[in-house]
């Protein structure tokens, strides 16, 4: 299968990675050769197999559900592009 | 007395326990040939006056029971460390500052050890030549403009440049063999569960794990026995009883079976590194170990799976990056073109490839026949090696498919460049320990490394063979110090 611009397009909106049209020729280039080599795996009958979903196969442990670390909101918004020290601050989203 | 910098991690370690140096003196050593070495680009963020501090306050308070007395050490610019800048090699994360400590450094600081710094390496680890790195390229010690392989390129380069005696790096496709192979040092791949992925950047979570990487296999068991284990803030840490690696680190590989996959011998790769695997061979059949052919049938689809696999994960461990909680923000109209232009201005290009093909393979329709139909494969792998292993106790085969290669060369071309993990790859996709050891130079006088792979949580097993194939062979790598003016 081929990747075109549109479906690059739909990609880059789903991924939320804004790409301008230069950069979509490109990476459409990339991405069909990438996955024209992906598509190897057709050629294998995987019909009768368990998919592999996590390499250690142990049991999760259970643990007590409580509270370790308190009064952390300033280590939390520390990083943050934008607070008013209560809160993330994000562009408007409700009118 | 020889040069500090000279010495190898054990004999520092002995050293200081003998007061016959100092931290401060170590610590020094190590800093200053680091300020020479900018050149290199091995660092993306300096702490030597902070470590010089800590150093000082070891000398005055001296705890010899540690395994990393006062040792200073540079550490891969992925694992989380307390107030120092922690960048994963990424724009969006350039003044990042995390607020806890990753549990594989907070064992280094446990035993003695002294950060003094974060090294370079492809931006979130994706790549293997540590261009996609925001910070720039790192150069290899072994010549001008040579790559020092990827991800953790910064980590190979500075260990094998001595601007650190020991460092730590993490491998998701080879990202600590294939830098070790390229610099002529010596990386090592944990089983899947042995080192804490905790406060270490998420890449590929079912694939990502830390490791060593060392001048020698000595050091390596050292340093495997410091960053190794069982920690609660990780689900997938695995509660097994980790051994002495360095007390039982001997080189007696009599009676030990070795196995050596046909299909790892592929096409148009260079004689140098038939040879060298073939050397690799006698000196097993010579210590008294047996040589026997085995079949991993499904070699050629672990690059196809990975290129599924790697990306779908990291297309969902990277959409924490929105420009809300912490990094690199852009304006946008809305909330969303926010989020957009965040992520396009923030991530390089490599990284939003595979965000991209990580996206496209868990969407829906194609997950089927993409994500699942690459799990299965992945199970196949797995079930080659676990077949393998009723005959052998452990696989020899090269690190690399080539040794270094110049910067800007392959670029390009993104297929070719993920080639050089043809090797490493599968191993990970099992979860198995792997390690890479020096063992020649090619005709440019590149060094090229041998890969030894063990049984899941058999890290004694490969170190040991390591370790005797490292006696045998004698591996000196030629450095002279291009880069110092």
């Amino acid at each position: 299968m081929t990747i075109d611009l549109k479906t690059v397009k739909h990609i880059s909106k789903l991924s939320r990675i804004s790409i301008d049209d230069n950069k979509a020729k490109k990476l459409s280039d990339d991405l069909n050769s990438i996955f024209k080599f992906i598509e190897k795996l057709e050629e294998l009958d995987t019909e009768k197999i368990e998919p592999l979903t996590s390499i250690a196969e142990t049991n999760l442990k259970l643990r007590k559900d409580e509270i370790k670390s308190k009064n952390i909101r300033e280590d939390i918004l520390k990083n943050s592009p934008e607070d008013n020290k209560d809160f993330f601050v994000v562009p408007k989203v409700v009118e | 007395m020889s040069n500090i910098i000279d010495l190898k991690l054990f004999e520092l370690v002995e050293k200081i326990k003998k007061k016959e140096i100092s931290s401060n003196e170590v610590t020094k050593a190590f800093i200053d040939r680091s300020q020479k070495s900018k050149k290199l680009n091995s660092y993306i963020t300096e702490n030597f006056e902070n470590a010089l501090q800590k150093a000082k306050q070891f000398d005055e308070k001296p705890d010899f029971n540690k395994k990393l007395p006062g040792i200073p050490l540079a550490v891969k610019d992925l694992f989380c460390t307390k107030n120092i800048r922690t960048t994963a090699g990424s724009k969006i994360l350039e003044n990042f500052f995390p607020t806890y400590e990753s549990t594989v450094t907070q064992n280094i600081l446990d035993e003695g050890g002294i950060i003094i710094g974060k090294l370079n390496c492809d931006e979130f680890a994706m790549g293997s030549s540590n261009e996609t790195s925001f910070f720039g390229n790192v150069q290899n010690p072994i010549s001008e403009n040579l790559v020092p392989g990827g991800s953790s390129g910064g980590s190979s380069s500075a260990l094998a440049a001595k601007l650190t005696p020991a460092t730590i790096g993490t491998d998701t496709g080879g990202s600590i063999r294939q830098p070790a192979s390229f610099t002529g040092t010596v990386g090592l791949k944990p089983t899947y569960g042995s080192c804490s992925r905790y406060g270490v950047v998420a890449f590929a979570s079912s694939l990502d794990q830390a490791g060593p990487m060392t001048q020698n296999v000595k050091d390596s068991a050292l340093m495997l026995e410091v960053i190794s284990s069982y920690d609660n803030k990780d689900s997938t840490s695995v509660d097994f009883k980790r051994g002495q690696y360095l007390k039982d680190l001997n080189e007696n590989i009599k009676g030990k079976k070795i196995g050596i996959p046909k299909q790892y011998r592929v096409d148009g790769m260079p004689k140098e590194i038939d040879e060298l695997w073939k050397k690799g061979m006698k000196i097993i059949e010579d210590n008294g170990g047996e040589i026997i052919e085995i079949n991993l049938p499904n070699t050629n689809y672990a690059l196809p799976t990975y290129y599924i696999v790697a990306p779908a994960e990291a297309s969902s461990n990277l959409a924490r990056y929105d420009g809300v909680k912490y990094g690199f923000r852009s304006k946008g109209k809305n909330l969303i073109d926010m989020y957009e232009k965040t992520r396009s201005e923030g991530f390089g290009d490599e990284v939003k490839r595979r965000i991209m093909i990580g996206t496209y393979v868990l969407s829906s329709g194609y997950y089927d026949a993409y994500y699942l139909k690459a799990q299965k494969v992945r199970r196949l792998i797995k079930n080659d090696f676990d077949h393998a292993y009723k005959k052998v106790d452990a696989i020899l085969t090269p690190s690399t498919p080539s040794s270094a290669f110049k910067i800007g060369e392959k670029t390009n071309d993104p297929v070719s460049m993920y080639l050089n993990d043809i090797f490493t790859v599968p191993i990970n996709l099992a979860g198995l320990p792997a390690i890479s050891i020096p063992a020649g130079h090619d005709k440019s006088g590149y060094p090229l490394g041998l890969q030894v792979i063990g049984k899941a949580f058999d890290e004694q097993n490969i170190l040991n063979i390591a370790y005797s194939i490292e006696k045998n062979i004698n591996f000196k790598n030629n450095i002279n110090d291009w880069w110092i003016n």
